[in-house]
């Protein structure tokens, strides 16, 4: 099982704040456009992004994505750390692509 | 001589529990998990020119107790713990995997459901069985471990499928009511509050998460619409224990042509709009697939959009 503590332990991964450490991850998401996001992302997912904002928490919190990577170096703003921590959302930095991000959660989640 | 053996019917009685009047949603698990879900597909495996000395410093790093022995994805035979001792024994550490290995194997089949797994491990007195393929190819080791560990992650679903189809029911007073929220031009800073809202409000209710997500997602689409596109207007939700139908009402300046609007991937949205990761041509589309009733009507007035999504509709399949 992982969990999204487990993630938050991926070399070069900073949590920039954890919401619910015990939380279930089955499956990822990958994309930049939060109507797509919508539309794809499935429930106790991860979704990987580049979308630094506060509405990236709002479409986490309704399609019930339990962690969002922001990557290629991207930083939270304390409106969006204020919303996931409203919403149980957990946020980790990296300065990994998309690809890459992808590619090291896809192997967490055993699917390599 | 390699042989594998393939058992089907003739050990299907040796799964622990009977099948004519167990639990249904235990007998549908061991039936229809199949053992490529279970496995392991990671394999660490050996060519059959690899000594058996390569093979017990393998063991010892990768903390193993069987290797398959293969030629390409082909599977030649296995060569475990109780085969390094015995090489150890008698001095032939240093010989090929090939010389030694066990090929008189049982094999599974990875489309099998797990039941034979389970049977398999009974009649024989092997900690692990290879996988094939249709192909023939190695395609996963399974252990008892593995069959635990999926059963319990299975059961673990089931079961809590169960507890929540037992728990829902509609309590009609709460239900009933209209909800509706202002929404303003380029406001992010507030947008998809209407959506949480209406979340809160079917979590709060009970209703199953399916349903709620539905609802959510069009809910959000088109309360973003009303900030992205028109120049403000208001969100709508209608509670009844049958059905929640979502209206969006802007003050325009309308759609131009709404067949297109409703196509994946068109979108009007500018750069900006699109740097902040909406316009993706995804908005209707999305509200669409996810209502069971929609309808749109646009004109420079404004455009009213109506999303009914059944509450009640295929419970047990929405569960």
């Amino acid at each position: 099982m992982l969990t999204v503590e487990k993630v938050c332990e991926l070399k070069g991964y900073k949590c920039a704040l954890m919401g619910n450490s015990e939380d279930e991850i089955t499956s990822c998401y990958t994309g930049d456009l939060l109507s797509d996001v919508m539309g794809n992302a499935e429930e106790n997912s991860a979704l990987i992004t580049i979308q630094a904002h506060k509405n990236t928490i709002a479409v986490a919190s309704l399609v019930g994505i339990r962690v969002v990577v922001l990557c290629n170096g991207r930083t939270s703003p304390d409106d969006m750390k204020k919303a996931a921590k409203e919403e149980g959302v957990t946020i980790l930095e990296t300065k990994d692509n998309q690809f890459s991000a992808s590619w090291k959660i896809a192997e967490l989640l055993g699917l390599k | 001589m390699i042989s594998f053996r393939l058992c089907y019917t003739k050990f299907m009685q040796t799964i622990p529990i009977n099948t004519y009047n167990s639990p249904a949603v235990v007998l549908e698990l061991i039936y229809q998990i199949k053992i490529k879900d279970a496995m392991t597909k990671n394999l660490i495996t050996v060519e059959e020119n690899a000594s058996l000395r390569e093979i017990q410093n393998l063991m010892k790093e990768k903390m193993l107790t069987g290797i398959p022995i293969v030629n390409g994805k082909h599977l030649l035979g296995i060569i475990s713990v109780d085969d390094i001792i015995q090489a150890l024994d008698f001095g032939y550490i240093k010989d090929v995997a090939s010389q030694h290995m066990t090929k008189n194997l049982i094999v599974l089949e990875d489309d099998m459901p797990i039941s034979f797994a389970i049977s398999y491990f009974d009649r024989f007195k092997f900690h692990r069985f290879p996988v094939l393929n249709k192909n023939k190819e190695l395609v996963g080791m399974i252990t008892n471990r593995d069959i635990t560990n999926s059963l319990l992650m299975e059961l673990n679903k089931a079961v809590a499928n169960l507890e929540k189809k037992q728990s829902f029911k509609i309590d009609k007073k709460i239900i009933n009511q209209v909800q509706s929220f202002t929404v303003k031009k380029h406001d992010f800073e507030e947008a998809g509050y209407a959506s949480t809202q209406i979340k809160k409000f079917l979590k709060k209710t009970g209703f199953p998460a399916k349903i709620i997500r539905r609802a959510a997602i069009a809910c959000y689409e088109l309360e973003m619409n009303i900030v992205v596109h028109s120049e403000g207007g208001e969100i709508i939700a209608e509670f009844s224990p049958e059905e929640l139908v979502i209206t969006a009402n802007d003050c325009g300046p309308g759609i131009k042509d709404v067949n297109l609007a409703l196509q994946k991937g068109w979108s009007t949205a500018d750069e900006w709009i699109r740097s902040l990761g909406f316009g993706a041509g995804m908005g209707l589309p999305n509200v669409q697939s996810v209502s069971d009733d929609f309808s749109i009507t646009s004109s420079k007035e404004g455009t009213c959009v109506v999303s009914t999504i059944k509450l009640t509709k295929q419970l047990d399949e929405e569960v």
